[in-house]
């Protein structure tokens, strides 16, 4: 099962080009760094195409797919089972997971060029879009976890630095800090996690670890902390570390801040790819979650649920486009998270970590093309808001039709791409759970509700004050729409249950017409209800708005949650921790220190007095001490 | 002539050189030349170590030579290397060549000033040759000294007051090392014999378990106090503040991490039951001086007292990790101190880069300085990044030796406090990107600061320099860990005799 040796080059290019751009593009005109830059994701493209191709369709999966690792080096030794390796491994996650990143990072790189034309730091977007698929790709391909945590840290820091790319604007700033800052607190977790599993298990290796029945949990129902098995606690942790980074709730107010990246940048990390990391990793450690922390799982199940409903009801009220676009995010996500949490372990058990990984990637194809589609939008009209666009189907028909297929592919519209994955996620969850089956119910509803809000009052209503005409964007921006929009309609014929599973061997499904139905049918309810009230321009928006009083206005304002996070850095750590330990410190521990000194100093001006010069005094203390030293002689020794 | 000797000699023979040189141009050529010549040559120690341990000579000290100078007390002048003592000798020879061209405009007193910071280097060298404890400390001693007036004299604010707290509390810490080295002496010959001051001499034996509890706070504490161990630490912000930056670089790059080695090569090493009972006191102090080092800075406004914080909260992982006792974790420390060093050495430069531009070290002060200063402001952002532990630079992978290393323990007590030391990444990164966000991004806050000039070449030449080796440590460290944790394993397996696992 050799052959696949070349895989190595597929993230091996992204970081050479970052490298050659990132050091020399200065030197060069804009336009080569961005020309490089898609030629090389190109042909990382595919080359993912041919390993999937080859992977997937090439020789009999009768037994399950195979793990393959073609390539694997030693990068440091801890101790002699605890090594960090650097390699490839495939297997069908992480070859799926290979061809939605660079299918999106090709498309995105070649829409950039058009998008970002004329900014000044081209080269330094390209840079860094290098160096996140590199990191991405790295991530996806990791053969141990602690591989993953260090691709997930470059990741992180790609994201900072392509959300703070207008580094002169001071809210790019800010939430590109944000983002950072609360990502790093779930690694937090996700490093203890690791370390505890290490302690368990003595291994980093995915190989070991997630095998079936596999010994090395042994001795570990014995150890726990506080009452809870240290595997759920390891699980957990792992899975905040996830949560951070998938934009889970409570960690979630990263991600509608980090909308002050470039358009394409939201596209590519922040809808297609790195947030899907923390669903990716949850995936890739299922078996242990499944067999060793069902505690763990669980959680899984209902904070991706509540993710999900919680985004979805923001995400009606926002009037930024690109934050309604990053709250459907979360909603999606937090469907991948729930699908995964519900699922069983083999078979037709496992249909929801099919599911998952299912929805991951045609959730990755549509919301690309709504994010590029925003893009596009965003470039005609030179505004970020709903109220500053209206009528725009005339204007931009390309922009339009690709956006009406992405926003029909994730309301569930049947036989388009999302329907299939949402279907299998809801049947899963019909299975294990009913509760969260209601709740992903009715989050169908509303987000079909949203998204034709969004898409009525974008392409519908009534022309806006534009500064200049809008118009249809580049070719070079188009294309990405076109095959984005292609991709959004057929990609749910792929045959997912043959192909990604949870114990890699195939099995049979069925559409279940009793799910399917209901669902599509509130999927139409929810886009009639947005056709009556914003198709044409009328108040009872408005009306409807301030009829919800305080519910709206809490929901318009994200429930207070970024007003919590300022809360607790502005006024918990930099006031009441940060402030009185600087000033401890400074006061109490050095003031000590230098107390010490002045007593010193001010005991030796007090005694140098005694040392005069001058023979009386000393002729004094001499015969004054002798004489003491006689008395004390008489009185105690005798 | 011993390699190692020559270690010594050739920043002797730049300081001579310098004597002769005129003005500031001679001075800074003759010491580049010396200082140069002298990273070679521990490269070449480098490749000599690695050379002599392929072809198996597993001596637990290598290029080692012996000559007696003070007979009736039987101080030697005894000199050999493993691989920590190598990678330190590499350390400070990098941290010094950039230090060189960091202070390439020092324009008053130059020659004094060149001659103090080489007579500085000059003792660190000695200090990590020494396995003699006499010689050590007389290295010690001699590494701190040139610190006053470097400080007192071409330092900025309240540079004297800076100056005699710094030498004050440190000489009050090489009292209590004295203490910790007499200690050892008396006790070296249990049966009988001369006394000696060797360290791999006093190593085979097993001194009193009594004596060691009496004397390990000692030694220990004692060179904990340049290790900034909480809450011994308060000279190091006063100090580093106040410091010229090549004086800053070398203090914290180099300096403290003779109080790191220290720790484990005379306290630990010779007296490893006491170090056994009694680290979790230090575990203890140490683990609070991570979090609260790094709770610190952030509140700091000025750029060299968040450094200085930062460095008590990487410092203080130093020790914790040494006190972790277990190879890994070892590792780890040193692999910290390697990584700090470089780190902090390129903060201090680039602070006195930056302070030479805007005249100021105030955060509040400075916004947008990405656009003017680009150079400047890319490589801060990196270092702040090696700070924060992104992997492919050395804070990282310093770090997580240190928290698998120290999770591996058996003990609940252990894992605890690692845990806490873990939050630390968090804090980092708080206070570093609140530096890069405030001083380096956002618009341009100071009119005045719209014109200004970008590094020079020597300026380059220094932080590159800085910024290549924190990279190559974090992008293929596996050499550098097997060099440490090989020479570890003497040291381990002194204390595994004595820790019962």
């Amino acid at each position: 099962m050799t052959g696949y040796n070349y895989t190595i080059l597929i993230p091996i290019i992204p970081l050479v080009i970052f490298l050659v751009t990132g050091l020399l593009g200065m030197k060069w005109k804009p336009i080569v760094s961005g020309l490089i830059g898609t030629v090389g994701m190109g042909t990382a493209w595919l080359l993912s195409i041919i390993t999937a191709g080859s992977y997937f369709f090439g020789g009999h999966h009768a037994e399950g797919f195979q793990t393959i690792i073609p390539f694997e080096m030693t990068w440091l030794r801890f101790t002699e089972t605890l090594i960090i390796k650097m390699g490839v491994l495939l297997d069908p996650i992480s070859v799926m997971m290979l061809v939605v990143v660079t299918t999106i990072s090709f498309m995105v790189h070649l829409y950039s060029i058009g998008y970002m034309h004329g900014e000044k730091g081209f080269q330094r977007f390209f840079a860094f879009l290098s160096l996140f698929t590199f990191s991405m790709l790295g991530l996806v391909i990791a053969t141990n976890i602690f591989q993953m945590y260090i691709f997930w840290e470059l990741v992180g820091v790609s994201s900072f630095l392509l959300i703070g790319f207008y580094y002169q604007k001071p809210s790019a700033v800010a939430a590109s800090k944000k983002a950072f800052i609360v990502t790093r607190f779930a690694d937090l977790g996700f490093l203890v996690g690791i370390l505890i599993l290490s302690y368990v298990t003595k291994t980093f290796d995915f190989g070991q670890l997630t095998q079936p029945g596999t010994t090395i949990f042994g001795n570990a129902a014995s150890l726990s902390f506080m009452g809870v098995s240290a595997l759920t606690w390891a699980m957990t942790l792992i899975f905040i570390g996830g949560a951070g980074k998938s934009a889970m709730f409570p960690l979630h107010i990263w991600l509608p801040d980090a909308m002050e990246g470039p358009t394409p940048v939201s596209a590519l990390i922040h809808a297609a790819t790195m947030v899907v990391a923390g669903v990716y990793l949850v995936a890739r450690m299922f078996p242990v979650i499944h067999f060793q922390a069902p505690a763990a799982q669980e959680i899984v199940g209902y904070v991706g649920g509540f993710t999900s409903l919680f985004a979805a009801i923001i995400a009606i009220t926002q009037y930024d486009i690109k934050r309604v676009l990053a709250f459907s995010t979360l909603s999606q996500l937090g469907y991948m998270m729930l699908a995964l949490g519900v699922s069983g372990y083999g078979g037709e058990e496992g249909l929801g970590y099919m599911a998952s990984m299912f929805h991951l990637f045609t959730h990755a194809m549509f919301k690309a093309l709504l994010f590029l589609g925003a893009g596009s939008i965003i470039h005609a009209v030179h505004s970020n808001y709903m109220y500053d666009m209206g009528g725009l189907r005339k204007y931009m028909p390309i922009t339009h039709a690709t956006f009406l297929i992405a926003c029909l592919t994730i309301a569930g519209v049947p036989f388009l791409s999302g329907f299939f994955s949402k279907d299998e996620i809801l049947v899963a969850a019909l299975h294990h759970n009913k509760l969260l089956f209601a709740v992903e119910f009715i989050v169908a509803g509303l987000t079909a509700f949203y998204m034709f809000r969004l898409y009525f009052s974008v392409f519908w209503g009534k022309d806006r004050h534009y500064h200049h005409t809008p118009h249809e964007s580049p070719l070079v921006m188009t294309i990405p729409l076109m095959f984005l929009a292609f991709a959004s309609i057929f990609s749910g014929y792929l045959p997912f249950t043959e192909l990604v599973t949870s114990d890699k061997i195939g099995f049979e499904s069925e559409m279940n017409y009793m799910v399917a139905i209901p669902s599509i049918l509130i999927g139409f309810l929810g886009i009639a209800v947005a056709w009556v009230l914003y198709k044409k321009e009328s108040d009872i928006p408005a009306k409807l708005a301030k009829s919800w009083g305080i519910l709206y206005t809490a929901t318009y304002n994200k429930f207070y949650f970024d007003e919590i996070y300022l809360f607790v850095t502005r006024k918990i750590i930099f006031n009441y921790i940060s402030r009185p330990i600087a000033w401890f410190d400074r006061h109490i521990v050095d003031g000590f220190m230098v107390g010490i000194g002045l007593v010193t100093e001010k005991a030796s001006y007090k005694i140098k007095g005694m040392q005069s010069g001058q023979l009386q005094h000393y002729a004094f203390a001499f015969v004054a001490g002798a004489l003491a030293l006689a008395l004390f002689m008489i009185y105690y020794l005798m | 002539m011993n390699i190692l000797t020559l270690l010594v000699v050739i920043p002797i023979l730049t300081i001579i050189s310098i004597l002769f040189t005129k003005d500031l141009k001679g001075a800074r050529v003759v010491s580049a030349v010396g200082m140069g010549i002298q990273l070679v040559v521990a490269a070449v120690l480098l490749f000599m170590y690695l050379g002599a341990r392929q072809t198996g000579n597993m001596h637990e000290m290598l290029f080692t030579a012996d000559y007696t100078w003070f007979k009736s007390l039987n101080i030697h002048y005894s000199i050999g290397v493993d691989g920590i003592a190598v990678a330190m000798i590499c350390l400070t020879a990098i941290v010094t060549f950039a230090g060189i061209f960091a202070s390439w405009e020092m324009a008053y007193l130059s020659r004094e000033f060149f001659v103090l910071l080489i007579l500085l280097a000059t003792a660190v060298y000695g200090f990590f040759i020494s396995l003699d404890l006499f010689t050590m400390f007389l290295f010690y001693e001699l590494a701190l000294i040139p610190m006053y007036p470097l400080i007192g004299i071409w330092g900025s604010g309240p540079k004297e007051k800076s100056a005699m707290k710094l030498t004050l509390m440190l000489m009050a810490g090489s009292a209590l090392i004295m203490v910790g080295i007499f200690g050892l002496y008396y006790n070296s010959a249990p049966n009988g014999g001369p006394l000696t001051f060797n360290i791999i001499e006093i190593s085979k034996i097993i001194i009193p378990e009594k004596t060691q509890m009496f004397f390990f706070p000692f030694a220990f504490v004692g060179f904990g106090i340049l290790g900034a161990l909480f809450p011994f630490h308060t000279w190091s912000p006063d100090g580093h503040a106040s410091a010229p930056t090549a004086v800053s670089m070398l203090h914290a790059g180099v300096l403290m991490k003779l109080g790191g080695y220290g720790c484990f090569r005379v306290a630990m090493f010779l007296m490893p039951q006491a170090a056994n009972s009694m680290a979790w006191i230090f575990i203890i102090l140490t683990s609070i001086s991570v979090v609260y080092g790094a709770f610190g800075a952030i509140w700091q406004k000025d750029l060299k007292f968040i450094n200085a914080y930062s460095s008590v909260s990487h410092c203080g992982l130093v020790i914790f990790a040494l006190l972790m006792m277990n190879q890994t974790a070892m590792d780890g420390a040193i692999l910290q101190m390697i990584s700090h060093g470089l780190m902090t050495a390129l903060f201090f430069a680039l602070i006195g880069m930056i302070y030479g531009r805007t005249h100021t070290r105030n955060v509040t002060e400075m916004g947008g300085l990405m656009k003017v200063i680009p150079f400047l402001a890319v490589v801060y952002m990196i270092a702040g990044f090696a700070s924060l532990g992104l992997p492919g630079l050395s804070g990282f992978v310093a770090e997580m030796t240190v928290f698998v290393g120290a999770f591996q323990h058996q003990d609940m007590f252990h894992r605890v406090v690692t845990v806490i030391a873990c939050s630390s990444i968090v804090i980092t990164a708080v206070y570093i990107l609140r530096v890069v966000g405030m001083m380096l991004l956002g618009p341009i806050k100071d009119p005045h600061h719209e014109h200004l000039e970008d590094a020079k070449w020597y300026e380059k030449l220094s932080t590159v320099t800085l910024l290549v080796s924190v990279a190559a440590v974090g992008i293929a460290p596996l050499w550098l860990s097997e060099v440490i944790s090989g020479s570890l394993k003497p040291i381990v397996d002194k204390l595994a005799a004595v820790i019962p696992f």
